[in-house]
C-alpha cells in the first residue's frame, strides 16, 4: 500500500468531455491516457513519477472497466520490455519511470523495441529528474532518444499541453512506428492546474484480444539481417514521417515569427521560466503574450530542419535556451544552419550557464544579455531585472545580507521512528568493536546513513548494485570484509541476481545487509514482492531470506526487530567474523514507520474513543541528569531527538530532550543501553482508559511514593529559600 | 491593524501573479498548506499554480513549495503561464516553518527588503550539526531574526510551532492563519477557513491554530518596538534574582546555609549567583560541610583572581559546583525520584488528562564502574578486581536494566539507592574525585599569579568532563591530556589562547583523536 492514497483523486478520470479537470499533473497523464484509448500500462516507481504509479493502482477499478491492463512492473527493464507488446499489435501501451536512472536500466529493451519499430503506439513516459530536490546524477534523456532513435517529448508546463502531448505523443509513435518518449520534468509532474477533460476512451483491441490471436511478423525481430534493415528504415521511412506529423499537427509553435529580426528558440518545458524572463524585461505578460519571435520546440528529437529554417530566415540572431549538457540540440540547430546557408548567429551556452537547471534566474540573465546585443532599445526605459544585478549591488536579491554559515544544509534523513535508524546505530556499535569496514550502499532510505551522524556508506552505483559494487574489493585473505547494504526495493528489482547470485556464484567474503521495511520506501511506500500487507491484486509475502538460501546463500539470519540495537550489533559482529565462506547475508525487517503510523495513528485514536484501554509510549530525557553530551543525538539523528536550553543555572551546554513528535520506538531506550550511554533517558507509558485493576493498582502506589517523596523533601527543607 | 478580520480588499486587476515560497521542512505538511491556497484562491474565481519538489525532500529534509496566483478577471478566458520555480528578487510573500528556514530564504533570495512580506515561525529545528556538537553548538536566533528583518519588507513572527503544539495542530495550520492575519492575500478571514472546511481533515484543531496564528500575525509588533531586534537571552539569569544573590545572597537561601550565605556575601559581587547556586547543589548533594568544603576551595582561587570581571572566580564557582556534585548512582537515583520529576512528566510531556495514568521506566546501564563507585573505597576495590563479581554483575546488567519507576518495588529501590548518600564519602569514586578537584584548582593556583587568563583556561577546560560511562572515560582522558599540556604551553605568551583552541578541539570529536594529533604535533612541543 502506497504512502499516499489517491482514491479519492482518481474519481476525477471518470470526467466526461467539457468538464474541468482540476489537479495534479501526475493525475493529467493518467487521464490523458484513458482519454486514448491506452490499451496496457506498466512501469516502475521513483520521484518525480511515483505517484503516476500509484493513481494507476488505486485507479485499478477504472481500468478494468475499460479493459485496461496495469502491471507495477519489477523494474524498468521490465516496463521496458512489456512495450514489446506493441511491436506486433495495434495496442497503445504506456510505461513509465524516473529518468535517467530508469533509462537507463530499461534501455536493453527499449532498443531493441525502437530497432523493430512498433506497430501501436508505444509511449514512455519519464519523470526528468534533473535539477533542485533530484537526487540522481546530472544527466539528459536526451541522448537515449537519439542513440535509439525515439521521438522526444517536451511539452509547455501546463496540463493542457502535457494532456495534448500524450494523445499525439501515440499518434506520433503510430506515424512513424516508432517508440516515443514523454519527458515531465521534476515540477511539472507536481504542477497544479486545470484542462478540459474528453471522455474515456475504451482500447481498440484489448490485451486479451490479442493475445488470444497470436501474430508475428518476422521484419520486425531484431535478428540478422533484419537489424540491418531497421537502421536503414528508421532514416530512410520512420525519420520523414515523424518530422510529416509534427509539421502536419504542428506540435512545435511558431509565436510572433516575423516580428523582430532576432528571436528565442527554446525547449517547449521551459517555455514558463522563458515567459517570466521576458514578462521581468517587460516583453511579455503573463498570459504568455510575447513581443519576442519565440520557436517552442514542445519535440526536441528530432529537430525538424525546416522548422528551424523557416524561424531563423531573416533573423540577425537567435538564442536557443536549452537545459543540460551536452548541448545536444545547439549542435543539432548550428549544423542546420549551416548546411542551409543560414545567416542568422546562434546564442545559447555562450550566454546561458553550460550545465545546470535552467532556473527563472539564469534564464532571465541569458535572455537579458540577449536583448542588450540585439534589441538595447526594447529595454532601455526599464531597471533591468535585479536577478540579473551583481551580487554587490545592493539591490541584488543576492546581496550579501546574512552570513551563509547561519543556514546549514538540511538534506533529508531518517524519519522519526525508522527502523533503518537502529540498524546504523548497531552498525556504529559493532564497528567500534570490530573497526572500521568498506561500506556500499545501494540506492534508499537506507542511504541517508551516508551523512551525519552515522557517516557511514562510501558508494552509491545503483538500484540494487550496493553488493555487486562491493564485489572487487573481495581481497581473499583480508582481514576486514566488506560490508554492502541494500533495500529490500533494490533487491527484488534486480540485487537478488547481481548481487546475492554473483556474491555466491564467486565465492565473494562480504556482509549484505537487507534493509526490509515491507514497502519500496524511498519511492513512496509501494508494495514488493516480501510485503507483508494483504493485496488485492498483487502476490505478496515471499520471504528475502527464502530467496537467498534459494540462490545458495549459506549463512543467512532474518532478524525481525531492527529496534534491538544489541542483538543487531551482536549479529554484525558475528557476521563479520564467522569462518564461514561465501556472502553472509542479513535481513533487517521491520516495517516502514510513515507506513505504519499512517494505519496505526487512526486505529489508536478510534480505540480511545470506543473506551479501551490504549498504552501510548513516548520517551524523554531527565534534564537533571543529562550532562549535554549529545552521545546520544550522534548514534541516533532522530528528528524527535533534539536539544534544548539547559535548565541548570550553573550549566551551558544544551541539553537533549525528547519532542512531543516521539513516537516511541524505543531506540532512544535501545541506544542507552547498548552503548551504556547514559541514564537519563525514561520511557513513559500514557494509559487511557484504565481498567479498575490498574487503578487499583496506581491508588497503592501513589500512596506508597508519595509517603517516600515527602521524606526525600523533608530532608532539603533549609537548603533553598 | 486589529484582530478584527481585514477587509475584503477589491481583487485588483494584476497584470503579475502574485508570488509565494513556502519553505519548509519534510513531514511538516507544507504541502497541505499550498494545497489550503490554492483551494482558497480556486474557490474565489482566482486562478491557482503550485510546485512541489517531490521524492526524498519529504523524508524530513529542507524543501520549497511555490505557489502563484492570479485574478479570473480580465483574463478573457485565457489561460496564464504561470511560473513553476522561484524568482529570487521577485517573491511577494516567504511562509518559512521554522527560523533557519526564514535564514535559507534570504540566502536563496526569495526574500527581498523591496518586496517580500516574509511570514516565519521564531520556533528552531535544530539541524544536525548544532545537533551533533558536544557543547554548545546552536547559530544564534537573534542574527537569523536580525537578517530576516532585514531582508522584508515586513517581517511578521511568532512561534508558531509552539503553538500549533499547544493548539494540538500541525503548523501549517497557524502558518495558513498568520497569512490571513498579515492580510497580504485579497481574501477574507471566512474566505481562508472554508478552505481549511472544505479540505475535511482535522477541522476543529486546524481552525483552533488557525485562530491563533491569524491573531499573533495581525497583532501590532508590540513587543518588538521595546525591545529592538534581539530577543532576550533564554540562558541569562532573572535580573531579580541575580540582584538578590548581589545584593543580599542570605535571601536566596535556606536557614540551614545562612553562615554560607554570609560568605559569599564577603567574596566579589560578580560570582555570588553562582556561588549561591553552588551551596544550594553541593548541599543538596551531600550536607552543609560540603558546602563549605566547595566554598573553601573556590576561595582558595578567589584570592589570586586579577581578572576582568572576577571571571577566575565565577568560573571556578560554577566547574567546582559541578564537579563536586559529579553524577553517581545516588545522584542519578535523587533525580529519578523526586516527585518534581513526576510532576513535570505528567503534566508537561505526557500532558495526561485526569482520566490517563501514566507510568515511568527508566533505561538504566549499570557497569560495574559505577556499582563499585559508590561502594566503600576498600569494598569498592575489591569489587573493581574480582573477576567473579565482574562476570556476576556483567550477566545481571549487560543487557541493560528496566526499571518501572512508578510500580511499588521499583521506587522502593531507587529510593534506597538515593538515600545513600551518607556512606558516599568512604566511596571509592568520591576519593578519587576530590583528589582530582584539588589537583586541578591546585594547578589553578599555580599559574593564576603568573598568567590569570590561563588560570581561567584551565577551569574551563573542565567542561570537557560530560556524560557517563565511555563518554565520561573519554571526557576525563581528554581533560588528562589537557592539564598534561598546560606546563608545556605555559611560557608561550599566546598560552591562555591555545589551550582554549585544545580545549575546542577537545570537544570537536568524541574520538580524542583530534586533540591527540594536536598535542602530538611539533608545533606544540617546538614552543
Amino acid at each position: 500500500m502506497a504512502e499516499r492514497s489517491f482514491a479519492a483523486e482518481v474519481q476525477e478520470l471518470r470526467l466526461g468531455a467539457g468538464e474541468e479537470f482540476r489537479g495534479e499533473g501526475i493525475l493529467a497523464v493518467t487521464k490523458a491516457l484513458l482519454q486514448s484509448g491506452v490499451a496496457y500500462v506498466g512501469g516502475y516507481q521513483g520521484a518525480p513519477i511515483s505517484h503516476l504509479m500509484d493513481v494507476l493502482g488505486d485507479a485499478q477499478d477504472i481500468l478494468s472497466e475499460l479493459g485496461i491492463y496495469f502491471e507495477n512492473s519489477a523494474s524498468e527493464a521490465t516496463a521496458g520490455a512489456m512495450l514489446g507488446a506493441s511491436v506486433h499489435y495495434p495496442l497503445r501501451g504506456a510505461v513509465t519511470f524516473k529518468s535517467t536512472v530508469g533509462f537507463n536500466v530499461a534501455s536493453d529493451a527499449l532498443a531493441n523495441l525502437a530497432s523493430g519499430g512498433v506497430r501501436g503506439g508505444a509511449l514512455v513516459i519519464i519523470g526528468e529528474d534533473y535539477g533542485e530536490g533530484s537526487s540522481i546524477m546530472q544527466e539528459r534523456t536526451h541522448a537515449f532518444a537519439m542513440k535509439s532513435q525515439m521521438w522526444l517529448l517536451d511539452p509547455r508546463p501546463n496540463l493542457t499541453a502535457i494532456v495534448d502531448m500524450v494523445e499525439k505523443g501515440f499518434e506520433l509513435s503510430e506515424a512513424s512506428n516508432t517508440p516515443v518518449i514523454l519527458e515531465l520534468r521534476l515540477r511539472s509532474c507536481h504542477l497544479h492546474g486545470s484542462f478540459i477533460a474528453k471522455d474515456n476512451r475504451r482500447p481498440s483491441m484489448t490485451v486479451r484480444e490479442a493475445v488470444e490471436n497470436p501474430e508475428r511478423d518476422l521484419s520486425r525481430i531484431v535478428l540478422p539481417p533484419m537489424n540491418f534493415a531497421h537502421e536503414q528504415e528508421k532514416l530512410n521511412k520512420r525519420w520523414p514521417a515523424a518530422v510529416k506529423y509534427i509539421k502536419d499537427n504542428q506540435l512545435n509553435e511558431f509565436v510572433k515569427e516575423k516580428d523582430a529580426d532576432f528571436g528565442i528558440i527554446l525547449q517547449g518545458g521551459l517555455f514558463n521560466n522563458v515567459n517570466r524572463a521576458l514578462e521581468l524585461l517587460g516583453l511579455s505578460d503573463a498570459f504568455g503574450d510575447s513581443q519576442v519571435p519565440l520557436y517552442i520546440m514542445n519535440v526536441t528529437y528530432p529537430v525538424v530542419d525546416d522548422e528551424v529554417v523557416r524561424f531563423c530566415e531573416g533573423k540577425r540572431a537567435v538564442l536557443l535556451v536549452e537545459e543540460g549538457q551536452p548541448d545536444y540540440i545547439e549542435q543539432n540547430i548550428q549544423a542546420i544552419l549551416r548546411r542551409n546557408d543560414a545567416t542568422a548567429k546562434l546564442h545559447g551556452k555562450d550566454l546561458l550557464p553550460v550545465a545546470g537547471e535552467y532556473t527563472p534566474a539564469a534564464v532571465t540573465k541569458g535572455v537579458h544579455a540577449f536583448i542588450a546585443k540585439y534589441a538595447p532599445h526594447l529595454i532601455a526605459d526599464r531597471q533591468a531585472p535585479v536577478v540579473t544585478l551583481p551580487h554587490d549591488d545592493p539591490r541584488s536579491p543576492f546581496a550579501p545580507r546574512i552570513k551563509p554559515e547561519l543556514v546549514q544544509g538540511r538534506p533529508p534523513g531518517f524519519c522519526t521512528g525508522c527502523p533503518e535508524r537502529p540498524i546504523f546505530a548497531a552498525l556504529t556499535l559493532a564497528q567500534r568493536e570490530v573497526g572500521e569496514h568498506y561500506v556500499s550502499a545501494d540506492i534508499g532510505c537506507h542511504l541517508f546513513s551516508i551523512n551525519p551522524p552515522f557517516n557511514i556508506g562510501a558508494t552509491t552505483m545503483g538500484y540494487g548494485l550496493g553488493s555487486a559494487a562491493a564485489s572487487a574489493l573481495n581481497g581473499s585473505g583480508a582481514m576486514s570484509r566488506p560490508i554492502a547494504v541494500m533495500g529490500d526495493g533494490g533487491f527484488w528489482h534486480n540485487g537478488l541476481t547481481s548481487g546475492v547470485g554473483n556474491a555466491v556464484f564467486n565465492e565473494n567474503d562480504q556482509l549484505l545487509v537487507i534493509v526490509d521495511n515491507n514497502y519500496s520506501a524511498a519511492t513512496g511506500g509501494q508494495d514488493v514482492l516480501s510485503s507483508k500487507g494483504e493485496s488485492r491484486n498483487r502476490s505478496l509475502k515471499h520471504p528475502i531470506e527464502k530467496a537467498v538460501r534459494g540462490v545458495g546463500v549459506k549463512w543467512a539470519r532474518t532478524m525481525t526487530n531492527t529496534f534491538k540495537v544489541d542483538e543487531m550489533r551482536d549479529l554484525f559482529k558475528e557476521a563479520l567474523t564467522t569462518p564461514e565462506k561465501g556472502p553472509k547475508v542479513i535481513v533487517a525487517q521491520s516495517e516502514c514507520t510513515l507506513n505504519r503510523m499512517r494505519r496505526e495513528k487512526p486505529a489508536m485514536a478510534k480505540a480511545i474513543k470506543d473506551g479501551k484501554r490504549v498504552v501510548r509510549e513516548r520517551f524523554g530525557v531527565d534534564p537533571d541528569t543529562c550532562t549535554g553530551d549529545h552521545s546520544c543525538i550522534r548514534i541516533s539523528g532522530c528528528p524527535s531527538l533534539t536539544i534544548t536550553d539547559n535548565p541548570d543555572p550553573l550549566r551551558k551546554d544544551p541539553i537533549a530532550t525528547v519532542t512531543s513528535s516521539c513516537v516511541g520506538c524505543g531506540l532512544c531506550g535501545e541506544n542507552a543501553h547498548a552503548a551504556a550511554l547514559c541514564p537519563s533517558f525514561y520511557r513513559t507509558e500514557i494509559i487511557s482508559n484504565p481498567t479498575r485493576w490498574d487503578r487499583t493498582k496506581q491508588w497503592f502506589r501513589t500512596r506508597w511514593i508519595g509517603f517516600l517523596q515527602r521524606g526525600i523533601e523533608r530532608r532539603l527543607e533549609g537548603i533553598s529559600a | 491593524m486589529t484582530a478584527e478580520a481585514p477587509e475584503r480588499p477589491a481583487t485588483p486587476a494584476l497584470t503579475r501573479p502574485i508570488t509565494m515560497a513556502i519553505l519548509a521542512m519534510g513531514g511538516e505538511g507544507g504541502g497541505v498548506l499550498a494545497d489550503w491556497i490554492v483551494a482558497l484562491a480556486e474557490d474565489n474565481d482566482w486562478f491557482a499554480q503550485s510546485t512541489s519538489v517531490p521524492g526524498v525532500a519529504q523524508r524530513t529534509g529542507a524543501t520549497v513549495y511555490y505557489v502563484e496566483l492570479l485574478p479570473r478577471a480580465g483574463s478573457n478566458g485565457r489561460y496564464p503561464v504561470l511560473g513553476t520555480m522561484p524568482t529570487p528578487g521577485e517573491v511577494d510573500i516567504v511562509v518559512a516553518s521554522e527560523l533557519m528556514e526564514a535564514g535559507r530564504s534570504v540566502l536563496r533570495g526569495f526574500a527581498t527588503p523591496d518586496r517580500t512580506t516574509l511570514i516565519g515561525s521564531t520556533s528552531r529545528t535544530y539541524a544536525m550539526p548544532e545537533r551533533t556538537a558536544m557543547g554548545e553548538g546552536r547559530i544564534d536566533s537573534a542574527e537569523l531574526i536580525a537578517a530576516a528583518e532585514g531582508s522584508s519588507r515586513r517581517f511578521i513572527r511568532g512561534d508558531f510551532g509552539r503553538i500549533a503544539d499547544q493548539t494540538g495542530s500541525v503548523i501549517s495550520a497557524v502558518l495558513f492563519g498568520a497569512i490571513a492575519g498579515a492580510a497580504v492575500l485579497p481574501f477574507t478571514r471566512e474566505q481562508f477557513e472554508d478552505a481549511i472546511r472544505a479540505g475535511g481533515k482535522g477541522v476543529e484543531p486546524s481552525l483552533r491554530a488557525f485562530g491563533e496564528g491569524f491573531r499573533v500575525a495581525a497583532a501590532p509588533p508590540a513587543v518588538d518596538i521595546q525591545i529592538g531586534v534581539r530577543p532576550p537571552d533564554p540562558n541569562a539569569p532573572d535580573p531579580q534574582v541575580l540582584r538578590q544573590a548581589q545584593q543580599d545572597p542570605a535571601s536566596l537561601v535556606g536557614s540551614r546555609l545562612k553562615s554560607q550565605a554570609a560568605r559569599i556575601a564577603q567574596m566579589t559581587v560578580e560570582s555570588r549567583l553562582v556561588l549561591v547556586e553552588g551551596i544550594k547543589r553541593t548541599a543538596e548533594y551531600q550536607d552543609v560541610a560540603y558546602a563549605d568544603e566547595y566554598l573553601d576551595r573556590v576561595g582558595s582561587v578567589a584570592s589570586l583572581d586579577t581578572s576582568a570581571d572576577h571571571r577566575l572566580t565565577t568560573e571556578a564557582a560554577r566547574y567546582t559546583a559541578l564537579w563536586m556534585t559529579y553524577e553517581d548512582t545516588i545522584r542519578v537515583a535523587f533525580h529519578k525520584v523526586r516527585a518534581r520529576r513526576f510532576d513535570r512528566i505528567r503534566t508537561e510531556e505526557a500532558r495526561a488528562d485526569d482520566a490517563q495514568m501514566v507510568q515511568i521506566r527508566e533505561y538504566l546501564h549499570p557497569q560495574v564502574e559505577e556499582i563499585s563507585d559508590t561502594m566503600p573505597t576498600a569494598l569498592g576495590r575489591w569489587l573493581l578486581n574480582s573477576k567473579v563479581m565482574n562476570r556476576l554483575i556483567h550477566r545481571v546488567t549487560h543487557k541493560g536494566i528496566k526499571i518501572q519507576t512508578t510500580s511499588f518495588w521499583g521506587y522502593t529501590v531507587l529510593y534506597f539507592l538515593a538515600r545513600m548518600q551518607p556512606i558516599r564519602r568512604r566511596s571509592l569514586r568520591f576519593g578519587q574525585e576530590q583528589a582530582r578537584i584539588d589537583a586541578w584548582l591546585g594547578l589553578v593556583r599555580e599559574y593564576a599569579p603568573r598568567n590569570v587568563d590561563l588560570a581561567c583556561e584551565i577551569v574551563e577546560c573542565q567542561q570537557v568532563v560530560k556524560g557517563y560511562g565511555e563518554t565520561h572515560a573519554n571526557g576525563m582522558r581528554n581533560f588528562m591530556a589537557l592539564m598534561d599540556a598546560v606546563p608545556r604551553l605555559a611560557d608561550d605568551p599566546h598560552a591562555a589562547h591555545r589551550l582554549k583552541n585544545l580545549r575546542t578541539l577537545a570537544l570537536s570529536d568524541e574520538t580524542g583523536k583530534a586533540l591527540r594529533d594536536a598535542l602530538d604535533s611539533g608545533t606544540l612541543r617546538s614552543s
